[in-house]
C-alpha cells in the first residue's frame, strides 16, 4: 500500500496541508487583483486609450499595451503605445 | 423590518439549496415568519427539496412581471406553519430577474410581515447570483472543506463587499456567516481534508455551523423533505445549532466526532 502511494507521488498523509498552502498563495494574489487598486481597470483603461489615440493616429487595439507591476510597496503602471510604421 | 439572508457559495453542488431549505425551515420552526426564494432561474430545484413542486403555479418571474400578485405565488409549506416558498421560473429567460423587480418583491414581502427572507442563490457569479445577494443583510456562505469550494467562496465574499446594495450605499457591510458542509471528521483526522480551522484561517469570517457528511441528506431530498426534519440525525442537530447561533445564541460545536472509527473498524464496516 505504502509503496503504491509513494509510486503515484501523492502525499496522501497530509494532502490537506498542501491544499491550505496552495489556497493561501492563490488567494493572496486574487485578493490583490480584485481590491480595486490594480488590474480591475486595466482592460477598460486600454480600451479608452485606444479610443483617444485613435482620434489622432490610426492604431490597432493591440498597439497599446497596458501593464501593471507590483514589487513590495512599489507599483508601476506601464503604458506602451506602438505607432504604425510610416509608409 | 424583514431581514434578508442570502445562501451563497460560488461553487455549485456544495449544499446551497439543502441549506436554504433547512435554514428557512429552522427559522420558521423557531416562530419566525419566513419565506424562501429560489433565484436559480431556469434550473429551479428548491421546490423539489421542499417537496412542494406540484403546488407551484406562479413563480418569482410571474410576480416581477405582474402576471400574478405576490400572495398567489407564495406556496405554503406543508410542515411549518410560518413558512412559504417562492419558486424560480423554469422556463423564462434569466434576464427577467431585474434589480428593480427584485427590490419590489422584497419590499412587498416586508409589507406582509415576513421576519426573514431567505434567498437561495444559483451557483456562479453571474446576474442570478448577484441579484440573490444584492439586497442581503446577512450572507450564509456555504463551503465544502475542499480547495475549489474555498477559492470560490473567497470570490463571493469579495463580491458581497463590493457589489451589494449595502456596499454601494456604503452602509454597514453584509454580515457574513461561514457554514461548512459535508465535513468528514475522519478524513480531517487523517490529514486528507481541510479542517474547520484551515477554512476559517483562509476565509476569515465567523463560523455559524458545521454540517457533517451524512447519507441521510440524499434520502431526505429524495423524499422532498428539508434535512432539518431528519429527527435524531447529526445533520438535523447541526442545522439546528447553526440557526440558533445565527439568531445569537451560544451553542457548542457538536457532531464533529470521527464517525469512521479506526482502520480496523473501517475494514470491518466495509465487509
Amino acid at each position: 500500500m505504502v509503496s503504491l502511494r509513494s509510486m503515484t507521488g501523492l502525499n496522501r498523509e497530509n494532502s490537506a496541508g498542501v491544499a491550505k498552502e496552495r489556497l493561501q498563495i492563490i488567494l493572496a494574489l486574487e485578493r490583490v487583483d480584485s481590491s480595486g487598486s490594480a488590474p480591475g481597470y486595466l482592460l477598460e483603461l486600454q480600451r479608452e486609450l485606444v479610443a483617444v489615440v485613435s482620434r489622432y493616429v490610426k492604431i490597432d487595439v493591440n498597439d497599446i499595451k497596458v501593464h501593471f507591476e507590483r514589487q513590495d510597496a512599489c507599483e508601476v503602471l506601464e503604458v506602451k503605445v506602438e505607432l504604425p510604421e510610416r509608409r | 423590518m424583514s431581514k434578508i439572508v442570502v445562501i451563497t457559495s460560488g461553487k455549485g453542488g456544495v449544499g446551497k439549496t439543502t441549506t436554504s431549505a433547512s435554514f428557512a425551515s429552522g427559522l420558521a420552526m423557531r416562530g419566525h415568519k419566513t419565506v424562501v426564494i429560489d433565484f436559480d432561474i431556469g434550473l429551479r430545484n428548491l421546490d423539489l427539496i421542499m417537496g412542494c413542486e406540484r403546488r407551484v403555479v406562479y413563480d418569482l418571474i410571474h410576480v416581477i412581471q405582474g402576471a400574478c400578485n405576490l400572495n398567489q405565488a407564495l406556496v405554503k409549506d406543508k410542515r411549518c406553519e410560518n413558512l412559504f416558498v417562492l419558486a424560480a421560473s423554469q422556463t423564462r429567460d434569466k434576464n427577467a430577474l431585474t434589480s428593480a423587480g427584485v427590490q419590489q418583491v422584497m419590499f412587498d414581502l416586508a409589507a406582509l410581515d415576513f421576519a426573514y427572507i431567505v434567498c437561495d442563490s444559483p451557483a456562479g457569479i453571474e446576474s442570478g447570483a448577484l441579484m440573490a445577494m444584492h439586497f442581503a443583510d446577512h450572507a450564509v456562505i456555504v463551503v465544502n472543506p475542499e480547495i475549489s469550494s474555498v477559492r470560490d467562496a473567497d470570490r463571493i465574499i469579495g463580491m458581497l463587499n463590493k457589489t451589494t446594495q449595502r456596499a454601494l450605499e456604503k452602509r454597514e457591510p453584509v454580515q457574513e456567516h461561514l457554514l461548512i458542509t459535508r465535513y468528514d471528521a475522519g478524513r480531517v483526522a487523517d490529514g486528507q481534508m481541510l479542517s474547520i480551522e484551515d477554512v476559517q484561517d483562509i476565509l476569515d469570517i465567523d463560523l455559524v455551523g458545521v454540517i457533517p457528511e451524512c447519507d441521510d441528506v440524499l434520502a431526505a431530498s429524495n423524499e422532498g423533505m428539508p434535512a432539518i426534519h431528519l429527527e435524531g440525525t447529526d445533520v438535523s442537530g447541526a442545522y439546528g445549532d447553526a440557526i440558533d447561533r445565527f439568531l445569537g445564541m451560544k451553542r457548542p460545536m457538536r457532531y464533529l466526532k470521527n464517525q469512521r472509527g479506526g482502520y480496523f473498524k473501517r475494514l470491518l464496516g466495509s465487509l
